[in-house]
């Protein structure tokens, strides 16, 4: 039996996008919910929240139709790029993305929230605007934190299975995870692929979560270290 | 100079009690102490200067600039406040080398001045053979001159230390002393320092403010402050008197005397006008003005005996504690023939007997 790498592949390629994009919105969200008060912040972490609660049916439902071929997005989508958005391997990187973007805003906030008030308010008396506070200081200090964020978020991204199979399909060798792989398999009673494919996922994240723990205890600057 | 009217209301909320501030400081130059016990508000008063925290209401002018104004609506961001801010732990970027913390507040300064300024700021603070380690690889004096350097370095228009000395060893105290003295000297900055010990605000201050629960209830020099000390509250946050409530049973101009209530005790002191018979008043006297004997017979005029606690050794000195919490201070070589003394009397001096 020859077996089909293509659904490890393309998660790992999916993951890896979603995560730089996870990384980049999430750390925008991130810095705002840690810095920033205004009315409706706590509304705003609970609607980033959300994804992780709400079942991946309904959040799959929720992007099929806002990023359906019917929909405002869609349609501006497929303009541009020429091919609908949903069930395409992009769909899967957007699945990805709600699937890990909470975790990532929640730790990332933590980890800036973490940083000694003292060296941000240092920064400020020193004439530093906030833009450089933030790229000089506060990211510096809480990088390893956040680094732990994003190599778990990639982990996350690794294992959606609901919002993907909702909005990007169930197509082989196009839009196929692994998860939806496994899935697949196991429906079609093909047995030993489940078994290696579960194996091998579970391999990686293993390896993947052991790294963001040890990236994440190493030393951190921050409140303790500071004294 | 800074001039600086600064309200702060916070309302009582669950367990806590609330608090307002209410502070009125003007200073020109040299050192000014904020002295007081934690909680009175005086980090708080620094924090509203430095612009972290807006007060509710109030006018802070620094030089000619407004900093804050509630009426116009003004509250300047504290990078534009040109405060030096020294922090109680430094607050030297860790991930920084000690020459990147300085090179990051130059930064505010023309390009071709911040070479130069750093090179200079490294020189007169020590820190040229360390300036390549980072904060956690300097001894205690690098890191408190790094951080005073750092928040010279922009030439700001007012330097503010929150408590600096807070927690340091004698040796570095000492140290530090001496950089404030320096910086004081070369640096034309006026100085706004927060401090609750008064040894600090006699190293420095020219000018100290007793500050208790938000408001200012005494200004003036460390000597004039503890040698007159305002009202009962600034002595016992002074705690170099020893302070006997009494009442005022007679007061005579004529003679220009009185006579004083303590315990079971009369106790002769001067005129003080001002006062009715009736009045419950406090002596205010130091450990120093106090003598203590020890009993022979009926005490004499103006002495009360008291009962010996213990005994405390001072550097040259022993502290007498007695009964109703009064110290008397001795020099050691007057206490040592009297180590076996036990009945002591203690006599008041009629005619500097000061009341609050």
């Amino acid at each position: 039996m020859v077996l089909d790498w293509f659904p490890l592949w393309l998660s790992l390629r999916v993951a890896a996008m979603s995560t730089i994009l996870a990384a980049a919105i999430g750390l925008a969200i991130a810095y705002v919910l840690a810095n920033r008060d205004f009315r409706g912040k706590e509304f705003l972490d609970a609607a980033v929240t959300l994804p992780l609660v709400l079942p991946p049916t309904v959040l799959g439902y929720y992007l099929l139709v806002v990023l359906g071929r019917q929909s405002a997005i869609g349609h501006v989508y497929e303009n541009i790029f020429g091919a609908p958005l949903v069930f395409s391997w992009q769909a899967a990187v957007v699945a990805a993305l709600f699937h890990a973007a909470p975790l990532l805003i929640k730790s990332a906030r933590a980890a800036l929230e973490s940083v000694d008030h003292a060296y941000e308010r240092a920064a400020r008396t020193l004439g530093a605007s906030e833009s450089k506070l933030f790229w000089r200081i506060s990211l510096p200090l809480a990088w390893r934190s956040i680094l732990a964020a994003c190599v778990l978020a990639f982990a996350r991204s690794l294992g959606d299975f609901g919002v993907t199979i909702m909005i990007a399909g169930n197509i082989p060798g196009r839009t196929q995870t692994i998860a939806v792989a496994i899935y697949d398999a196991v429906e079609s009673g093909n047995g030993q692929t489940a078994r290696i494919l579960t194996i091998v996922i579970s391999a990686i994240t293993l390896l993947i979560l052991a790294a963001a723990n040890r990236i994440g205890s190493s030393f951190l600057p921050t409140r303790q270290a500071a004294r | 100079m800074i001039q600086a009217r600064i309200r702060k209301q916070y309302p009582a909320a669950g367990d806590s009690a609330g608090f307002s501030l209410d502070i009125e400081l003007e200073t020109s130059k040299g050192v000014t102490a904020l002295f007081g016990p934690s909680g009175a508000g005086k980090s708080l008063t620094l924090d509203c200067i430095a612009g972290f925290v807006r007060p509710t209401e109030g006018r802070i002018l620094l030089d000619d600039q407004i900093l804050f104004d509630a009426q116009a609506r003004v509250h300047l961001p504290p990078q534009e406040r040109r405060c030096g801010y020294v922090f109680q732990n430094y607050a030297l970027f860790p991930h920084m080398t000690l020459r990147q913390n300085l090179a990051f507040a130059a930064e505010r300064l023309p390009k071709l001045e911040r070479h130069q300024k750093l090179a200079e700021m490294l020189e007169k603070f020590r820190l040229t053979d360390v300036a390549g380690r980072k904060p956690h690889e300097l001894s205690g004096g690098q890191k408190q001159r790094c951080s005073i350097a750092r928040a010279l370095i922009a030439a700001p228009k007012l330097l503010l230390l929150d408590e600096p000395a807070r927690g340091l060893d004698a040796p570095l105290r000492a140290e530090f002393y001496a950089i404030l003295r320096q910086v004081r000297a070369e640096f034309n900055t006026p100085i706004l320092i927060v401090t609750h010990s008064l040894e600090e605000c006699f190293e420095l201050a020219d000018e100290m403010l007793v500050v208790r629960d938000g408001h200012v209830i005494q200004s003036g020099s460390p000597t004039g402050i503890c040698e007159n000390p305002a009202n009962i509250e600034v002595a016992r946050l002074l705690g170099t008197y020893n302070l006997l409530p009494v009442e005022i049973k007679a007061l005579d101009p004529g003679k220009k005397s009185s006579l004083l209530h303590y315990q079971d005790f009369d106790i002769a002191g001067p005129y003080y006008p001002g006062h009715l018979r009736g009045d419950h008043v406090f002596i205010a006297i130091s450990p120093q003005q106090l003598k203590a004997l020890p009993r022979n017979g009926r005490p004499g005029p103006n002495q009360i005996p008291l009962q010996l606690l213990r005994t405390v050794p001072m550097p040259s000195a022993v502290r007498l504690e007695f009964a109703g919490e009064i110290n008397v201070e001795m020099p050691r070589k007057e206490f040592e023939p009297l180590t076996e003394t036990r009945d002591w009397v203690i006599e008041f001096p009629q005619q500097t007997l000061r009341i609050l």
